[in-house]
């Protein structure tokens, strides 16, 4: 079976940071300097104080699987939210893994898979979850 | 201040085309208008009230407005907060109304997404990239059923909630929709069928999706001196409620909805509970959304849902609280992808004693609408009414 093509996540000066900490095969959270909280998706404000006091840190990339579903599409692929250790709730893949072991609870660690422009041109690469 | 009382739904209209291949998006908007303010024994000259959401073409009210020749608008309002954006719309709608910014609103619906042969429920969509979320989430291959179907998940995990418990809501639609002559889907189905029925989503089937059609609705609200002066039965807004949930930093909690919140404020106002409510038109863009709204707006408690639903009990005539009695959106409508304005309709159908005699509950004086749009896994709005027969 052909894996689905990812397609490149549009960058912008804001996220810029985050997708060359990607290609570098690093994941990172947003942290909340107010209040001590990481978040995600990343952004120059907190949402939860919404001041600039922000910082982009680095996940340890471990998580568990809170909730998954697979898509019986032409190339089924497993979309889940990950629990990271840092708290964010990440939406992702899960790879490396067999649809029918995929269970809420299993614990996981971040890989990067590459990713595709519309004309084929490569793009960041995307976290993706596999069995820890 | 409250909306308790202060406007009237007057004219209600749903178009009964489910596939408009020969109709503009525009043209469809203008057909519901026309017969929800005819339903209300108006015309075009009265409205100075008007209400569209991101179905509606152009820049919304300037677009519509023009093409509808509605020439003498003192209000317009264009919230978009996706299938819920009309029973919000009625909400805004008595709120303009209460403060004398019109007297009476028209709110249309329409598209024709069947005609277009979008795969609304599984195909990948563009990234905006003006769209905060869509880089962190479109590459991962967000779509409308795989974000239902992450809360069905988790909801089976916490609560032990079944596929089975999901498929009676599909039964119940089915029901109902078999006396619906426009329903898209009327035949009954079992909870076998539905359970055997393809995986879209695991653990969300074939069945346990909503149909995808063309079509619209509209409604009319009016100041209450003036529903009296009509000739139709008047429906009165009691309670109003939104909500709009999101992962706010990344940490969403996937067995509840806005529901929560925009129930609690719609059963506040009121000053009724759930247990007043004779019927119930529930958002059910998936089976799933009917229940965790339905444990959301109080009907039962948390993780109470699948008990809740099983045998028939939201079938009218056989369970304690009918729901969707024209087949919802599982069965019968879900026109432009946008479930919110049908809700209502079939909820003033209830109150004036016209739904179908076989579904028709009776003696419905107070009835709950309740709408879910955009993702419930990802971030979605909700608004509750509460409407009451005067």
């Amino acid at each position: 079976m052909t894996e689905r093509s990812i397609a490149a996540p549009v960058v912008d000066p804001s996220t810029r940071p985050v997708w060359e900490a990607a290609a570098a095969g690093r994941l990172l959270l947003g942290l909340c300097r107010d209040t001590g909280r990481h978040f995600h998706y990343p952004r120059p404000v907190s949402p939860f104080t919404l001041s600039g006091n922000v910082d982009l840190v680095p996940a340890s990339g471990l998580g568990t699987i809170y909730s998954f579903t697979v898509m019986r599409v032409a190339q089924p692929y497993a979309c889940a939210y990950v629990e990271l250790a840092e708290g964010p709730r990440i939406f992702t893949n899960i790879v490396d893994c067999a649809f029918e072991e995929i269970r809420i609870g299993m614990k996981v660690r971040v890989v990067f898979r590459p990713s595709q422009a519309a004309d084929g041109t490569p793009g960041a690469p995307v976290p993706m979850f596999a069995p820890a | 201040m409250s909306l308790r009382g202060s406007a009237c739904i007057v004219g209600a209209f749903e178009h009964p085309t489910r596939k408009a291949e020969d109709k503009s998006v525009a043209q469809l908007h203008a057909e519901v208008a026309f017969g929800a303010l005819a339903d209300a024994g108006l015309t075009a000259a009265d409205v100075d009230g008007y209400f569209c959401a991101g179905d509606a073409p152009g820049m919304g009210p300037l677009s519509m407005a023009d093409y509808l020749g509605l020439d003498r608008l003192s209000h317009v309002d264009s919230t978009d907060i996706g299938g819920s954006s009309y029973l919000a719309h009625v909400a805004h709608a008595a709120a303009a109304i209460a403060l004398g910014r019109c007297n009476i609103a028209l709110i249309t619906l329409a598209g024709r997404p069947r005609s277009e042969g979008m795969a609304t429920g599984t195909a990948a969509r563009a990234q905006n990239a003006s769209v905060p979320d869509d880089a962190f989430e479109i590459p991962m291959g967000r779509t409308v059923a795989g974000s239902y179907a992450l809360c069905a998940m988790r909801h089976m995990h916490e609560f032990g909630t079944t596929s089975e418990d999901l498929a009676w809501i599909k039964v119940a639609a089915s029901q109902h929709a078999q006396h619906n002559p426009h329903a898209m889907l009327k035949k009954p189905v079992t909870v076998e069928e539905v359970v055997n029925s393809p995986l879209v989503a695991d653990p969300l089937h074939r069945l346990d999706c909503c149909v995808i059609s063309d079509g619209g609705g509209a409604l009319v609200v009016a100041r209450p001196e003036i529903a009296r002066s009509l000739k139709r039965p008047v429906v009165s807004i009691r309670g109003t409620g939104e909500a709009v949930k999101g992962q706010f930093g990344g940490y969403p909690d996937l067995t509840f909805s806005g529901a929560r919140f925009s129930g609690a404020r719609a059963f506040a106002e009121a000053g009724v509970t759930p247990a007043d409510i004779r019927y119930a038109s529930i958002y059910d863009s998936f089976t799933i959304t009917v229940l965790i709204q339905l444990e959301d707006l109080g009907f039962c408690a948390k993780g109470e849902g699948g008990r809740f639903v099983r045998d028939g009990n939201l079938i009218s005539g056989v369970g304690k609280l009918p729901f969707n009695t024209d087949g919802g959106g599982l069965c019968n409508n879900h026109p432009a992808n946008r479930g919110g304005m049908t809700k209502v309709i079939e909820a003033v159908r209830q109150l004036r004693g016209e739904a179908h005699p076989a579904v028709q509950v009776a003696d419905c004086g107070l009835a709950l609408a309740h709408g879910t749009g955009g993702l419930l896994g990802h971030r979605h709005g909700s608004a509750t009414l509460v409407l009451e027969r005067q």
